[in-house]
């Protein structure tokens, strides 16, 4: 438990992190440094985003697996790190 | 039963009996070889064969269905939540969290992506990896090796019937719709039951026209209302406006009388600005530009005779061939006519006189197109012979750029409504230029063939990147125009500026010395009329002229006699001297 809390706030101490959404396989946010509106919206897009992301990468190659999805827009930036059971969101606002 | 024919015939009727013999082979003709003959003949060693072993190719054409895709929503209800906790129960819910967080596998899993996660962020700040290096190269190797890189040819609308597209118009939202106004323009040639119809194509769909008008007489021009775009007006070959609204079908919603219409051809016909948006005028070679609202059509509002004697009078009237209107100059619009001149004219001016302000003389044949630059506007483009020319508007004498003479005579042009250096024009055997004057003056940036009849109307959507051009055969044929030459460039407003400038003050200095050298010759032919005059002012009777006549003739004659007598006595002299 002190593990992740401590994971957490050295991510959430980085320079530009604006969020960070623990989501599980069914797409329930279980830990989140958001409000529940948007975490709501992340959570369900980005659930889908990233099962669509891992069965592509599965179909073409079905040794491969995603290991790391990234987002970037005009105003900020989604990373994703996919597990077996559980997927975390950061949203980082680049420095550039 | 058995079905037997009987046929009988006299055997007097069958002819001489065939009398067959037999008789052994024999020799007719036989040539022996002559081997004399064969000196005429060189033998040929060795010999150079071909082969070819190549693989047999055949060339296919495939048209997949179309694939229909759709833009669909999704609504995102929170899910996932197991059948028995209540999303909505806040209880429930954090239980459910805290039981969750509280699991070994999830410790594991997040402190292990939050590595992997850390990694990326520390990346992120520290360097921006999506940074484009070497950008300014880019840019360098677009700049005019444009010209290779093509318009492609998009599609083609043909038209089973033989007329000539004499007009074109975009859609003015966003130009997915063409209007082309079909017409046989030359002399009694349409014959009764050639369709009078014209119509509205799809840039997406060739192969059948979205909309189809039907006036009362084939349409010369069109031209969308670029206020209202389901609204349409039309110029008819036997001279009416014809008023379409595409909501309310194909036929018109209505058509100007006769008596009061032109009595040519329309042969152009626009939208005008105004408070109501619903004024138009009309040009024809009967040599009147109307003035029409369209919500009563039964006579025209205004009238002006394109006579540059300024006397309104219709037998001298110049027949107009094209106009040309900018929405930002309300006030002014210019007509090419027929006999090449261009006039420029006052909406506002109080008489009839003074509605015609100056006119240009342009071309040697009719002013087929005539279009001022969107960015420039006191500068506008003629065509018509075999030049294009650019003109400023304070330069009556001549224009000041113009292109080599074609080897064919130029239907139409205009400018693109992006770039302001760049115009296209069509010709008649089929080619459709394009023109970059800041790059070559001499010849066409970029000419293509793009069919083998004549062309006659060229229009560009508002984009700058489509081009539609019709033909003779009644082929309208969309091109796309590729990005360089469709999109500005950096500085090419102030190039352009400041050449119209130069070209216009090359063109006033020739003026000017044009105006001295003439005014120089009036003053030197007046001077000597004023020394003559000086004696002539006191000699104003003709009898008085005519005994100075008879004066002066004696005054010869005397002379001349004189002269003889010198040269006899000088000859004489010389022959008694010694």
């Amino acid at each position: 438990m002190a593990e992740v809390e401590e994971t957490l706030k050295r991510i959430q101490g980085q320079k530009g992190v604006q969020g960070i959404i623990i989501v599980n396989s069914e797409g329930i946010p279980i830990k989140t440094t958001l409000d529940n509106a948007s975490t709501m919206q992340y959570a369900g897009l980005l659930h889908q985003l990233v099962m669509k992301a891992r069965s592509t990468v599965r179909d073409i190659d079905p040794q491969n697996d995603l290991t790391f999805m990234r987002v970037r827009s005009k105003k900020n930036e989604i990373m994703i790190a996919p597990d077996k059971d559980y997927f975390l969101i950061v949203i980082q606002n680049p420095s550039d | 039963m058995e079905i037997v024919h009987v046929y009988s015939k006299l055997r007097a009727e069958f002819g001489r009996q065939c009398l067959f013999s037999d008789r052994p082979a024999e020799l007719l003709v036989d040539v022996p070889p002559d081997p004399s003959l064969a000196q005429h003949f060189i033998q040929k060693k060795p010999r150079d064969q071909a082969l070819q072993a190549c693989l047999d190719m055949s060339e296919h054409q495939v048209n997949t269905k179309r694939f229909e895709s759709e833009s669909r929503g999704i609504n995102h209800v929170e899910g996932g939540w197991p059948k028995d906790i209540n999303p909505h129960e806040m209880e429930q819910t954090i239980r459910f969290r805290k039981k969750v967080e509280k699991d070994e596998l999830y410790v594991t899993s997040v402190v292990q992506l939050g590595q992997g996660m850390e990694h990326c962020i520390r990346q992120n700040n520290a360097v921006d990896i999506y940074q484009e290096y070497l950008e300014e190269e880019e840019e360098e190797e677009e700049e005019n090796q444009v010209a290779p890189s093509i318009a492609s040819t998009q599609n083609v609308y043909p038209n089973e019937l033989k007329r000539t597209v004499t007009g074109l118009s975009w859609h003015p939202d966003g130009g997915r719709k063409l209007a082309a106004a079909y017409s046989c323009l030359e002399f009694q040639k349409s014959s009764r039951d050639l369709s009078v119809d014209s119509y509205i194509w799809d840039v997406e769909n060739p192969n059948r026209p979205e909309m189809t008008l039907r006036p009362p007489s084939p349409l010369v021009c069109l031209d969308y209302n670029p206020k209202d775009p389901h609204t349409l007006l039309g110029g008819a070959y036997n001279g009416q406006i014809v008023y379409w609204d595409t909501r309310r079908g194909s036929t018109p919603v209505e058509v100007s009388s006769v008596e009061t219409s032109h009595r040519d051809p329309t042969y152009k016909i626009l939208w005008v600005q105004s408070k109501t948006g619903t004024d138009a005028f009309s040009a024809s070679t009967d040599g009147q530009v109307l003035w029409w609202d369209v919500r009563k059509l039964s006579e025209p509002t205004d009238r002006l005779v394109l006579d540059p004697s300024r006397e309104g009078n219709l037998d001298q009237a110049l027949g107009a061939v094209s106009l040309e209107f900018e929405s930002t100059m309300p006030t002014k619009f210019m007509v090419g006519t027929e006999q090449g001149v261009v006039i420029s004219c006052n909406r506002k001016a109080k008489t009839p006189a003074e509605k015609i302000v100056c006119t240009y003389d342009s071309h040697h044949g009719p002013v087929y197109a005539l279009q001022r630059n969107p960015f420039f506007p006191k500068n506008f483009l003629t065509v018509g012979d075999w030049t294009a020319r650019i003109w400023s508007e304070d330069i009556r004498e001549s224009s000041i750029m113009w292109t080599r003479y074609q080897m064919s005579y130029l239907s139409d042009a205009c400018w693109s409504p992006v770039r302001p250096s760049v115009f296209f024009s069509v010709k008649m055997d089929g080619t459709l230029d394009v023109w970059d004057i800041l790059f070559k003056q001499n010849d066409p940036t970029l000419s293509l063939k793009v069919c083998d009849e004549p062309l006659y109307s060229l229009r560009l959507q508002d984009n700058g990147r489509l081009v539609a051009c019709g033909s003779q055969g009644g082929g309208a044929t969309l091109l796309e125009v590729c990005a360089g030459l469709s999109t500005l460039q950096k500085n090419e407003k102030s190039l352009l500026a400041s050449m119209f400038e130069r070209e216009t003050k090359r063109e006033k200095i020739l003026e000017a010395r044009q105006r001295e050298i003439r005014l120089k010759e009036r003053s030197r032919s007046e001077q000597s009329r004023s020394e003559d005059g000086g004696r002539e002012d006191g000699e104003d009777s003709p009898d008085q002229l005519i005994a100075r006549a008879e004066k002066d003739f004696f005054s010869v004659v005397e002379a001349e006699k004189r002269k003889r007598r010198d040269r006899e006595e000088q000859s004489n002299g010389v022959r008694t001297k010694p």
